[in-house]
Parts: C-alpha cells; structure tokens; sequence
C-alpha cells in the first residue's frame, strides 16, 4: 500500500481520526539560509531563497508541511516599521513605529499586494505551491490583530492603552483587522493551504480570561470570520488551558500549545472540538541529544496521540536557528518511528 | 479599572498561612488592578510606613509573581499590580526618605531587543521592594558594561524577550570579568523560564523566573557581595 500524502496525514488528524502516522510540522524558518549557504538577511531577500530553502528542509527532515512564514517583523515592516538583521537569529523588530498613543488616530492600512516585503511572501508562497501541489499543505502566518501592537507600539504602551483608553483601542483593533484579513486571504489566493494566527497577547500567561473574553475573543471571532480558510491559534508559548473552550468559539481548526502547558491535559482539553499542535520546547532543543529528542517526542506521542487531533511541532511556532540539524533529523525519525498508528500511551520509555 | 482575579479553575492567590490577613486583601485588590482598593488596604493597617512596606507590599508581589510562574495570574495583572505598588511605596516612603534601605548600586537594563516590559515589571517590583535601580535602558553588551562601569554598578539585572538575545549574555558575562571590581549578573525573561539552565549556560550568577523571584535573587547577590565571595 502506498504511503499517505502529507496532505491526506494532515485532513485526517484534522477529522479527528487517526491517519498513517502522526504529522509532524517542523516549521524551520532561518535554518533554511544555512541550506542554502547565505546570510540571513540575502536569503530574507528574495522569495526563490526563502521558497528553496523550504524545499530543501521538507526533503531533508520529511515533514508534512511548508511553511510561508518569513519572520515576525514583516508585519510591521509593512507599516514601515524597522526592521533588525543579525547572523545569528531572525529578524526582529527596532523601536515601535507608533511613538504615541494618539498616532494610532491616524493608522492606515497598508495595501498588503503592493508592500514589498509582503510581496515577497505571497511570491514565495506561489513557488512552493508550485512544487508541492497539493502533496504537502503550505502553512501561512498572520498576526492577531489584538497581538500586532505589542510591535507595533511596545507591550507596555498596548497594554496601558488597552487597559485605559477604550476608544483608541478600538480604533486600533478596527485598523489591525482590516489589515490582518486582508493579509491572510493574499496568502490563500497565493496558495496557502491554512494560516496559522499568532495570538500571544491572548494567552492566560499575559492577559487573564476575562480580558480575553472581553477583547482578544470578539476579534479572533471577528477577524476569523473573515479569513477564507482554515485557522491554526498560536499562542506563542503561552499558556491557553483556562481559554480553550472560548478558543473554540472563535471558529479555529487547530491550538498551538506551549512547552510550558501539561500536554495531556490541553489534549483532553481539545479533544473532538480542535487539534492540538505542539509542543516541543524550541529553547531546549538548542541542547538536546538525539536521545532526548526521541524522549521527548514519545512523550508528546503518549500525551496528545490516541484518536487523531495532533500534530507535533514546537511549542513556540519558530524554531531558534541554533537547534541542530541532528536534533531535527532526529525529531523527524522518531515521529517515523513511534508515530505510527495506532500510537498509545504506552510509547513513552518507562 | 478592570475587575479581573484569578484564573477559572485555579486556586486564588494565597499568602503565605504565617503572612497577616492584609496580605490577602492587598493581593486580591492587586490581582483585579484596583488601585484604590490596595491603597485601602494600606491605609486600614496600622504600622509604620517601611513596616507597611515590608509586610505587606512585598509579600504581595512575592504571592502575585509566584502566581504567574504558576500560571495562576496573567501577566498584565503583575505589571498594573507592581505600578500600583510603586506608587503606593513612593506615597510611605518617599525617594529621599532615610527610612529606605541601604543596597549595593543595582541597575537593570535590555539586552539587545526592544521589548522593555519585563524590565519595568522587575523594576517596579525592586523599587516597591525599596531598591534604587539605575535604569540603563536598551543596550547592546559593550555600551552596557561600559555603563556598569561608569556607575559603579555592583548588581546588574538584565532582562531579554529574545533567545537571540539571551545568548549575547554571555558576551556581558565575558566583558564583565575584564573589571576589577565584581558585579553581580542577574537574568531573567521569557528564555530562561522556557529553558531553566539556559542561565547558568550563558555565565549568569543568578535569574529569577518573575519579578518576585529577581527580587530575591537580588538580596542574594547582595548578601555574597556582603560576604565578600567571587
């Protein structure tokens, strides 16, 4: 018998039903400049880069996705925001380019075909398209508009406003959401296949529940309403146990759990309503033996494996560019080997 | 302000059993960032001002930043609540007040990236704790040691949201040992709770997990400065 797609693995966790093997959504993003042997900065440059290094990885590692996530910053560079290139990480944002609470009066949204650095993914989103057909789903990104401001004026800045001036809030969320639908659906019509929305603001680790029911939920229900596809909600590493059932409501396919939440619980948590994906801890594996790799992937397997509904990834949603290459090969033949179906929770060594 | 308390399905924050009932009162009042109300809390107790300040302000934020590692509150609940406390301690004690305590020369600062929340966090907690801090802002390694220098810095806290940034540490750890005179080096930030040794990998002396835990690993490098070690 021949060998699920990646595509036909993924649909069928979706369903929450157990397909071949236990997908695996590695997410590298930097380590594709190391493939191709550039600068991070030259491989960020051009879309043919950052759509080759992809490839490469898949083919490397054996994961079941793509993915068209360039780097955090892009979303605020849009907004001509600057952005900070260094050899050893991804590009991270410089200053908040919204000085003052009052300059959020007069946001406007960025024409998200015509900005160059938006542009840039689209392209290398059709590439990889291009390639893997429908073989392989093509994950996109979009920040949560509730979570962009964080770079786009400072976290402690959003949160007093956020807390203080309801008005300019809500101007703000008006702005983030036009610009967050817009920017996911170009990503669909480029070829993505999903998005994944980043929403760490959300997370009971910065904000507690009922600010989330009152504002981070209205405009993920919102905003996701309006994205022509399947949602993946990140939280980054935080935490969204005491949410889940609100996360639900929002109408997303798929919950991105930290390393800091107990796995099995947030699996039970979801289990039948949303699949779970996480949640290796990215940091961690900077250091991490080949052994501890595929300890830590059986744990993972025993906790959020039986009955479909998980896919394993890091925690995080970015993978630091200094987890090595043997760790990753390492991941990728432990999901081969203790990933298969029927998994149960009996895979974790004793 | 908002009313909000502890997480659903999580115990509420408790004191220590040995810590006055105020303790409690200060702590709910925190956690639904109520600024009026822990002020009251403050204003119903009779002791002394540094008293106030020790046995209620303090344990407070101690209970509310074990909370959050424990995920029992959220983060903004800690930084309205460490603002709260600032400003109320400043009310007890002002800056000039010769009741505040004696330190070593404390500064804090962000390394490299440009998220400063967890710096104003910590330092609000280190100032409503009874710290002076010098704030040196955003810095890469070189310009920071330069500064610790210049200020005659003796405990240096610093603060990271990148992992990026986490590892440039060690190039403030190398700089540091250059000097003459010993300074303590403290971290803390989102790396270092999602990977607990990644402290002592990058050459640091001691981290905290939240603003609470900085709080005491402060004292803690205070008192070996004390006694003298390293």
């Amino acid at each position: 018998m021949s060998e699920s797609t990646s595509m036909d693995r993924v649909l069928t966790t979706l369903q929450h039903r157990e397909p071949d093997r236990v997908p695996l959504f590695l997410l590298p993003t930097i380590h594709g400049a190391l493939h191709l042997g550039l600068p991070i900065r030259e491989y960020f440059s051009r879309a043919e880069h950052v759509a080759e290094g992809q490839l490469r990885m898949r083919a490397r590692y054996g994961h079941d996705c793509l993915y068209g996530f360039f780097y955090a910053a892009a979303e605020v560079e849009a907004w001509g925001a600057e952005v900070v290139f260094a050899e050893d990480g991804p590009p991270t944002t410089g200053e908040p380019f919204l000085r003052s609470r009052a300059a959020v009066a007069t946001l406007s949204v960025p024409d998200v075909e015509r900005t160059p650095c938006l542009a840039r993914v689209l392209r290398a989103i059709s590439l990889m398209k291009e390639k893997v057909g429908t073989d392989a789903p093509i994950i996109g990104v979009a920040m949560s508009p509730f979570s962009l401001p964080v770079m786009q004026m400072g976290f402690a800045q959003y949160l007093d406003l956020m807390l203080e001036e309801p008005e300019l809030f809500d101007r703000l969320m008006k702005v983030n959401e036009e610009f967050c639908a817009a920017w996911a659906n170009a990503q669909l019509q480029a070829g993505a296949t999903a998005i994944c929305y980043f929403d760490p603001v959300s997370s009971t680790t910065i904000i507690p529940p009922e600010l989330y029911l009152r504002h981070g939920q209205p405009v993920a229900t919102r905003t996701i309403a309006r994205i022509h596809g399947p949602t993946a909600t990140h939280f980054a590493s935080g935490r969204c146990l005491p949410i889940v059932d609100a996360v639900v409501r929002t109408g997303t396919a798929v919950v991105g759990v930290g390393s800091l939440e107990d796995f099995a619980a947030a699996k039970a948590a979801c289990r039948g309503k949303v699949t779970v994906l996480g949640n290796l801890p990215g940091i961690q594996m900077t250091h991490w033996t080949t052994a501890q790799a595929e300890d830590t992937v059986r744990q993972c397997m025993a906790a959020a494996a039986p009955g479909g509904g998980f896919i394993l990834s890091d925690g995080h949603g970015e993978l630091p560019l200094q987890v090595a290459d043997e760790t990753l090969l390492a991941i990728a033949a432990a999901v081969r080997e203790w990933g298969r179906y029927p998994v149960h929770a009996g895979v974790a060594r004793a | 302000m908002t009313n909000v308390a502890s997480l659903p399905g999580k115990s509420p924050a408790r004191p220590n059993e040995a810590a006055p009932p105020a303790v409690g009162d200060l702590v709910l009042a925190l956690a639904a960032m109520d600024a009026p109300a822990a002020r009251a809390v403050l204003d119903r107790t009779t002791a002394a001002p540094l008293q106030k300040a020790e046995t209620l302000i303090v344990p407070a934020l101690e209970v509310l930043g074990n909370d959050w590692s424990a995920g029992r509150v959220a983060l903004s609940q800690v930084y309205v609540a460490a603002r709260i406390c600032e400003r109320l301690l400043d009310d007890l004690l002002p800056p000039e007040s010769p009741a505040r305590r004696n330190h070593p020369r404390a500064a804090i600062a962000v390394l490299e990236d440009h998220h400063v929340l967890g710096k104003r966090i910590v330092s609000s907690v280190l100032r409503a704790s009874g710290w002076e801090l010098c704030d040196l802002g955003r810095l890469g390694a070189e310009e920071l040691v330069a500064r610790v220098r210049a200020e005659e810095i003796r405990i240096l806290l610093v603060s990271v949201l990148l992992f990026r940034s986490a590892l440039k540490v060690r190039e403030v750890r190398r700089l540091l040992d250059q000097g003459d005179i010993p300074v303590r080096l403290v971290v803390g930030g989102a790396p270092f709770t999602l990977d607990p040794d990644l402290w002592r990998t990058v050459g640091a002396d001691d981290t905290g997990c939240n603003a609470a835990a900085a709080v005491a690993a402060v004292e803690r490098m205070a008192a070996s400065l004390d006694g003298g070690a390293r």
